[in-house]
């Protein structure tokens, strides 16, 4: 079957993935392309079979992007990040304080507690501390962090450690909290965030998320198929815009890298892989 | 290329600055920008991931805030969407499509979205009548309230068997108005919500019987707490009228001939009525049901004028009904014998046979009315007689 087939994995994060990949499933194949998917219940288990040419395609978070990057030169295949969201571009995120915090600046928080996400959220948790670290502050000198590991293997799709790292900052249990840019806003209208209550204090650089992954053992005619028909999908089809709006996206975009390198040096730096893509974080258990 | 500004002054995303700021886009000509300002200390944080989150270019300004290129988007969403025909009556179209659904008639619909399929009733030729919008309105102004419509203080001395003939017709009444509510209920449910003055229409009229049912209940217990008999053959005739899932059928069986029917036993109960409490209900449900079996009939006889084969359906929608009914005994005795003495009054043998002549004179009207009404519907007068005698003898 595998040879007919373009098999995605894709992780299971919400039910809404049920929904979303059997609604582009069915367009993909009116479309005329063999495809279908596989769910996964964390993101490293994905990436191993990627890597061990299981699935052809997955569609990675940049963690797992990363991961499958070094597994797969360190099993001697490629990888390439062949699509993505027009959303998986430029996101920042922002260490917030709340308004009547003395804290004006990152410097600052020396000494203070900090709310990250889950152990394994890069725009929760690895992006916004190796930020904090640029600043000279790292966990146990100078920075206590205080981590709310919701939906571990998820790489922090599950949005419920960066929501209850914002409860935590609004309870006053906590100085500051690390979250998405347009998360503070979607916080702050949701009601978890008061309005006028917080700060703004840093907002990172700007960095890429998730991308189609696909591995150099994918049958070759029918991964090109597979990336030029989600490269055709329109907002303008009544058929795709509520998988699209369900995804959250308005526009497939051909793939890039050069979004990745502040969560790469992220990784090394808190030691979350190693180079050949062994998992080696601490306190973590997908 | 044009480059409009918008100055947001302290306005900022957690007090609907979007709003401005989508306002400013559709302004833009096409390969238009928007430079947006502010000094809301998170515009820029929150600007950003809204852009995103829309389909919009975002760019930070090297001069002074940020620089907004709109994403086709917001355009495509309506590409493909379709006004739900024309507000007006006038502008209804004759086959509204099911994924329409719910959305107001001449909305604008964005295409996509569920078709549900429990709209069912949804030609305009069976369902239509132009009397519709007025009568809704004739109708929503009509609404009475059963507290303070009647007089229920009104003093008044009956004998006790008096009373009792009362009670039984009340609760054969009332058995008969379920009926009548639950019907139109039904079809409601099942109206395309385009035909929406058809569906209020409905709705009316099933709160004109929970009306009923409530005034009628209230003067059955007016003098004491129980009701009179429910007769099998009775329930029967009405399980029948409920059995019918044809809209047209089921109007025509329930409106023209039940309530068309019911109006000559209300102005019975109206002019025989031995105390003023029963003599009021029976007239505030008349004037109700007088409306039911107005748009029954207007909307029969236009579907009438479009389908020369609708005569021969419910002639044999009548044929139907009578077969089924055959072995059941019709009304309740209880109910004949007791209009019989409601319209007497006493129990002298003058007094009898003048109730009992009241009933008659009642059966002659209805059938006369029976017969107008099918007239109206294109019968010819021989098998207008003949139909309304295989009417239920249960009258409803
Ligand atoms: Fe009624
Ligand atoms: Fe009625």
């Amino acid at each position: 079957m595998s040879e007919q087939t373009l098999l995605m994995g894709a992780v299971a994060y919400d039910p809404k993935v049920v929904t979303i990949w059997e609604g582009f499933r069915g367009w993909l194949r009116d479309s005329g392309l063999p495809f279908d998917f596989v769910l996964y219940s964390n993101y490293e288990r994905q990436v191993e079979d990627l890597v061990a040419g299981r699935i052809s395609a997955a569609w990675n978070s940049p963690l797992a992007w990363l991961r499958a990057q070094r597994l797969a030169g360190a099993a001697e295949r490629t990888v390439r990040a062949a699509a993505m969201r027009d959303t998986d571009r430029d996101l920042t995120s922002v260490v917030v304080v709340r308004a009547d915090s003395d804290v004006s600046s990152l410097a600052d928080l020396r000494g203070r507690t900090i709310a990250v996400g889950a152990v394994d959220s890069p725009q929760a948790t690895l992006i916004p501390l190796a930020h904090l670290q640029s600043a000279g502050l790292r966990q146990g000198a100078g920075l206590t962090v205080h981590r709310y590991d919701v939906g571990v293997g998820l790489h922090g799709d599950h949005v419920g450690g960066e929501r209850a790292a914002a409860a935590a900052l609004a309870a006053g249990k906590v100085e500051a909290a690390c979250m998405i840019d347009a998360n503070h806003l979607a916080f702050i209208r949701e009601g978890t965030l008061a309005p006028d209550a917080t700060r703004i204090l840093s907002q990172t650089a700007p960095y890429d998320h998730c991308n189609m992954t696909l591995v150099d053992t994918a049958p070759e005619e029918l991964a090109t198929r597979f990336i030029d028909l989600l490269l055709a999908m329109s907002y303008a089809d009544p058929q795709v815009r509520p998988l699209l709006d369900l995804e959250g996206l308005r526009t497939w975009q051909v793939g890039r890298t050069s979004g990745y390198a502040q969560l790469d040096a992220a990784v090394d730096q808190s030691g979350f892989y190693d180079d050949r893509g062994r998992v080696t974080a601490a306190e973590y258990a997908p | 290329m044009t480059t409009a500004r918008l100055d947001l002054d302290r306005l900022g995303f957690d007090h609907g600055a979007h709003l401005l700021v989508d306002r400013a886009l559709r302004a833009l000509p096409g390969g238009g920008r928007l430079r947006v300002t502010g000094s809301d200390p998170a515009l820029g944080v929150h600007l950003r991931g809204w852009c995103r989150e829309r389909g919009h270019v975002f760019a930070v300004d090297p001069v002074a805030g940020f620089e907004i290129e709109p994403g086709p988007a917001e355009r495509q969403r309506l590409t493909g969407a379709e006004r739900a025909g024309g507000a007006r009556p006038e502008e209804i179209v004759r086959h509204p499509p099911a994924h329409w659904g719910l959305a107001a008639r001449g909305a604008l619909v964005e295409a996509g979205g569920p078709s549900p399929g429990w709209f069912d009733l949804a030609d305009r030729d069976v369902l239509w009548a132009d009397l519709a919008p007025r009568l809704y309105a004739h109708a929503a102004a009509a609404q009475w309230d059963p507290a303070t419509a009647v007089a229920w203080n009104a003093s008044f001395e009956l004998a006790d068997d008096i009373e009792a003939a009362v009670v039984q017709v009340m609760t054969y009444l009332v058995e008969n108005e379920q009926a009548a509510l639950v019907i139109p209920a039904r079809l409601l449910s099942r109206v395309h919500p385009h035909f929406r003055e058809v569906q209020q229409l409905l709705a009316v009229q099933a709160a004109d019987e929970a009306r009923h049912v409530e005034v009628f209940t209230r003067r059955a217990l007016l003098r004491g707490s129980a009701m009179g008999t429910s007769s099998a053959g009775g329930r029967a005739s009405l399980a029948s009228l409920l059995a019918e899932p044809d809209f047209t059928l089921a109007s025509f069986l329930l409106s023209v001939l039940g309530e068309g029917s019911f109006l000559a036993l209300l102005a019975f109960l109206d002019e025989h009525a031995p105390d003023p409490v029963t003599r009021q209900v029976a007239r505030l449900a008349r004037v109700d049901e007088a409306r039911h079996v107005a748009f029954g009939v207007a909307h029969l006889e236009h579907q009438a004028a479009l389908d020369p084969t609708l005569r021969g359906r419910l002639r044999s929608s009548i044929e139907r009904r009578h077969d089924a009914l055959a072995n059941t005994a019709g009304l309740n005795a209880d109910v004949f014998d007791a209009l019989v003495v409601l319209a007497a009054g006493e129990w002298t043998p003058a007094a009898i046979a003048r109730g009992y002549r009241a009933v008659q004179a009642m059966s002659r009207a209805m059938d006369d009315g029976r017969r107008q009404r099918l007239a109206r519907l294109g019968f010819p007068p021989d098998e207008a007689a003949e139909l309304s005698a295989l009417h239920t003898r249960n009258f409803m």
